[in-house]
């Protein structure tokens, strides 16, 4: 009997002992912030346009924390949705073509002599990415230009572009090789051969 | 001799060297155009310092580094800058970026240029320096600045220096050829690297089949102090690989992500080390390099030293290319080098070879097939990675995976692919998942860079918010204290002023209030109306809360029309905007008379135009004067016993200052005074005057208070009553529009009621508002 007593008492014990380490632990290795919204918010382009239906990409991250779907960021396209797939283990889904498609990269342009000074794309842009003063010529940092494209519905002159960003050979990817055959050698040209025939 | 280690895999491809040794060294023609990239190697480009249509002499600075990982570029000869523009350069790529056009005068005239003479007297850092300015960069390789390379005993313990002549690559020649021809000058230069660095040890690490250049610096060798030996390898590709190189010559492996500096070791390819002799001993800037021009395809291959920027067609053409054989043109070796599709392209620093080959010497690429997993390109990877396993995470776009199996480690050397009896590209894969990943850390770099100016931007506009919001409460505390200042100014001022002051503060509440009372009654009249109709029994009810209304109305209404006479006394401002305007026609008369008399006295010609200036200017002065007067005799009336305190405000204040000053005086004659009858005398005149003092100063507190209550009273904000009128305005158009739009009767009969209150408070607004303008 007082063996049962003893390991009761011991468990007992033990488990006070952790409990209280446990919660010790839980206070004192708080984890700030939101992790997986940061997770999410790192994985978005942070283009902060606004497409997705959110003003920016870390209130679409917190709403993706919440349970919303993955696939309306288009300037992330494909590659992010993969990503957030991957880190939220759900099915990877094609890009929701009504929040737009995605487009190749591209830079604000204003054209300095059209422009009146009215600093309303200043105010659109999210980045601070344009200088200017009021009934002062604006231009546009390029290197900040996220390519958001929200300096350009309010420009009054409509003399905002959008220019695709170009390669450079700095920036030049490889492309990817054609893909190996997937046939027998003695297969080889047999395709063509056959499709010659016909 | 020291011992030779090995390292792992590596390959042993023909190396069809010896066709392009035969002929020594010839020169390179001189093209009519050259074209120099400004950016010929890793890291900034350089920025021009040459206009189009500026002569250049060869050996002339065109373009300045601009950062620390960019190199000085000459002009290779001496012309003219005929154009600065994009122009294809010789990238994998093909695309294109700005260049240098130089046309050539033919003179190929040297810009003055001297050697340093002794060297080893200057500081390090000109040393380094002067190097620098001669834009010297790797000829190896990736054509990295090579002044970088010589700092790096600032910051490591430089031990062996290793001096790379492996050359390993087939076809190429061009350092064996150097070293067969010149090798005092790789001797030089490795003198001078090695005094910059003070390695303890110099290793010159080159290939076996090379029995000549071997030669030729054994017999240089005997001449130098330095502690060189050299070390000759076996030849197996890729000998000539900075880690490979290491690992022969002194067994060490360089640990993934490090430089060789990291263990004591510095690599320099001995091309390099000619130019830093060239640069050091007579001033010559990098603007020439020794290319092997070989392959089937041309009748005499062999080794020109060309000017950089030469096009390759030159090169070809001086090698007499056979016409038609050519299918493909390779810029650098067959294992590392390119497929270039255009022969205009010119020689950069790092260009070593040009092969022009034939369709049976460099054949298509038999199609890949499936990995068979046989391994043997991981027996032949140099760099002991697993290349399949590359292959497969590159392919199937598990970049992630294929970092984490050192895919940054991979030289591209080509050697798997060269055994893979697959025939695939693996190389091409490699590349392929090089660049995706660096394009990915690229975008990610942006995208952090973005977040970080999005989240500033956001607590920026927060905080202004928070600003605006402060601002906002300041100012109405201002205004709640100020509105108390009133009623405290208010409670000592005579009755007949302070039915005014009472009335006028509270004009716009009391206008409300009215307009409110009026509702509320009339929606009492409507309720009892409809009561009356229905019969109801709460009629009596009614009747009583009507007449509350009605006297409720009665009286705002009564408060109302006592508060704004006064407040209608609005003409301050305009008053005071005359007075401004007759100063200012005063001063201007002033100083068209002062000119007159200037004028006058000298005699000068425009004397009659300033006279008829000066006579329309009083008139000017005189209207405006008049139109103040009469301004001020128009407010006066309402205000009858404020308007002279207000004009006279100054001058009593003067009057104040003035029997104040006068008091001071009399009473410090008094004092000083010695005489009695004097003193007697004095003392009534300082008794007189400081009665006279104190009645100015009570006059004049007296206007002050006055003029404060004035302000109080016309306290009121035109530009706020218009805006308010106009409000209301669009409420009553507003209400109108809602209503017709209105389908129950009981909204209708309540946007009715609305509609009026509405309709009344724009009437009143407007009324008041006309009153003030
Ligand atoms: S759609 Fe635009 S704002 Fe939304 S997550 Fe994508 S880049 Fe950010
Ligand atoms: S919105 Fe258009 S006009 Fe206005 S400042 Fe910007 S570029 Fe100029
Ligand atoms: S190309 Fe890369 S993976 Fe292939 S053998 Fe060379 S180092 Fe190894
Ligand atoms: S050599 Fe080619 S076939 Fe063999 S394992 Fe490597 S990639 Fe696969």
């Amino acid at each position: 009997m007082s063996t049962v007593l003893t390991a009761v008492i011991v468990l007992f014990l033990l488990a006070a002992v952790f409990g209280i380490v446990l919660g010790y632990a839980s206070v004192r290795f708080k984890v700030e912030g939101n992790p997986i919204v940061d997770q999410i918010d790192a994985i978005l382009p942070q283009t902060q346009c606004g497409q997705c239906g959110y003003p920016g990409c870390r209130p679409y991250a917190e709403a993706i924390a919440g349970g919303d779907a993955i696939n309306k960021c288009p300037p992330g396209g494909q590659s992010t949705i993969d990503a957030l797939a991957d880190l939220l283990d759900v099915e990877a889904v094609p890009l929701d073509a009504e929040h737009g498609e995605e487009k190749p990269r591209s830079v604000a342009y204003i054209r300095e002599d059209e422009c009146i000074g009215c600093t309303k794309c200043i105010q659109a842009c999210p980045v601070d990415a344009i200088l200017g003063a009021a009934k002062q010529m604006h231009t546009v940092i390029t290197s900040e230009c996220t390519g958001c494209d929200l300096c350009v519905e309010p420009c009054p002159v409509d003399c905002i572009d959008m220019i695709p960003i170009e390669t450079t050979p700095n920036t030049w990817k490889w492309p990817e090789p054609p893909s190996p055959m997937q046939l027998i050698a003695t297969d080889r040209g047999r395709g063509e051969a056959a499709a010659e025939a016909h | 001799m020291s011992k030779v280690f090995s390292f792992h895999g590596g390959i042993h491809p023909p190396g069809n060297k010896k066709r392009s040794t035969r002929a020594p060294i010839g020169k390179a023609p001189l093209p009519k155009t050259l074209m120099i990239p400004m950016q010929q190697h890793i890291g900034g480009p350089a920025d021009p310092i040459v206009k189009v249509g500026d002569t250049v002499l060869k050996g002339q600075l065109i373009a300045e580094p601009i950062s620390r990982i960019s190199a000085s570029i000459h002009a290779p000869t001496s012309g003219k800058v005929v154009d600065i523009a994009a122009y294809p350069i010789p990238h994998a790529s093909g695309l294109s970026e700005e260049c240098i056009v130089i046309e050539a005068d033919g003179e190929d005239r040297w810009i003055e240029h001297q050697g340093l003479g002794d060297y080893t007297r200057l500081k390090r850092v000109d040393l380094i320096e002067h190097i620098r300015g001669c834009g010297i960069a790797g000829m190896g390789g990736a054509g990295f600045p090579t002044d970088v390379k010589l700092h790096l005993s600032e910051d490591h313990i430089v031990n062996t220096l290793i001096i790379n002549a492996a050359e390993c690559e087939p076809y190429i020649t061009a350092d064996d050829m150097l070293m067969r021809e010149r090798a005092h000058e790789v001797l030089g230069g490795i003198e001078i690297i090695a005094h910059l660095l003070r390695p303890s040890h110099v290793l010159i690490g080159i290939e076996d089949n090379k029995p000549n250049a071997i030669h030729a610096l054994e017999s240089v060798l005997k001449h130098t102090e330095l502690n060189i030996d050299m070390v000759v390898v076996p030849t197996k590709y890729p000998s000539g690989g900075e880690r490979q190189l290491i690992k022969l010559l002194t067994d060490i492996e360089v640990p993934s992500g490090r430089i060789p500096a990291d263990i004591g070791i510095v690599c320099q390819n001995v091309g390099t080390t000619a130019a830093i002799y060239r640069a050091v001993h007579f001033g010559e800037p990098l603007i020439s390099r020794i290319v092997t021009v070989t392959g089937d395809a041309v009748l005499h291959p062999r080794n020109l030293e060309t000017l950089i920027g030469t096009p390759f067609s030159t090169l070809l053409e001086a090698c007499d290319l056979r016409p038609g054989a050519l299918s493909k043109l390779v810029m650098g070796g067959p294992m590392m080098g390119v497929t270039v599709e255009n022969d205009q392209i010119p020689v950069i620093k790092t260009t070593n070879c040009l092969i022009a080959a034939t369709a049976q010497e460099m054949p298509e690429a038999p199609p890949a097939q499936a990995c068979i997993r046989c391994g043997m390109c991981e027996q032949a990877c140099p760099a002991e990675l697993l290349p399949q396993q590359l292959y497969w995470f590159a392919k199937g776009r598990e970049f992630d995976k294929a970092k984490h199996h050192n895919l940054f480690d991979c030289i591209e050397c080509g050697a798997c692919a060269y055994v893979c009896p697959s025939s695939i590209p693996l190389v091409q894969y490699y590349r392929y998942a090089k660049s995706e990943i660096r394009t990915e850390q690229r975008d990610q770099q942006k995208a952090d860079h973005a977040r970080l100016r999005f989240e500033a931007r956001q607590a920026r506009l927060e905080r202004e918010a928070a600003e605006k919001e402060a601002r906002r409460k300041a100012r109405a505390e201002e205004a709640a204290k100020a509105q108390q200042q009133k009623t405290a100014a208010k409670d000592d001022t005579s009755v007949e002023q302070a039915s005014a002051a009472t009335a006028e503060p509270d004009l716009k509440q009391l206008k409300t209030a009215a307009a409110v009372a009026r509702t509320k009654l009339k929606k009492a009249q409507k309720a009892y109306d409809e009561a009356a109709a229905s019969n109801a029994d709460n009629l009596a009810e009614l009747e009583a809360a009507l007449n509350d209304a009605r006297s409720k109305a009665n009286e705002a209404e009564k408060a109302l029309t006592a508060g704004a006479p006064a407040a209608t006394e609005g003409g301050d401002d305009n008053l005071k905007q005359l007075k401004v305007a007759a100063a200012v026609a005063r001063t201007k008369l002033k100083k068209a008379q002062d000119a007159l008399k200037n004028a006058e006295e000298k005699g000068l010609d425009g004397v009659d135009k300033l006279r008829t200036t000066v006579a329309t200017l009083e008139q000017k002065a005189n209207e405006a004067q008049q139109a103040f007067e009469q301004a001020g005799k128009a407010t006066t009336p309402a205000v009858p016993e404020e308007k002279p305190a207000e004009v006279d405000i100054k001058a009593l204040k003067q009057q104040v200052s003035i029997m104040r000053t006068k008091l001071k005086k009399a009473e410090s004659a008094l004092e000083g005074c010695e005489d009695e009858t004097e003193k007697a005398r004095l003392q009534v005149e300082a008794d007189e005057l400081k009665q006279r003092f104190e009645q100015a100063t009570a006059e004049f507190d007296k206007a002050e208070q006055v003029l404060i209550e004035r302000a109080a009273n016309s306290g009121i904000d035109l530009k706020q009553l218009r805006i308010d009128a106009a409000m209301a305005r669009a409420a009553v158009t507003k209400g109108e529009r809602s209503l017709s739009k209105a389908e129950s009767d009981d909204e209708r009969s309540q946007i009715e009621q609305d509609l009026v209150a509405a309709r009344a408070k724009a009437e009143e607004l407007n009324l008041t508002l006309s009153q003030y303008e």
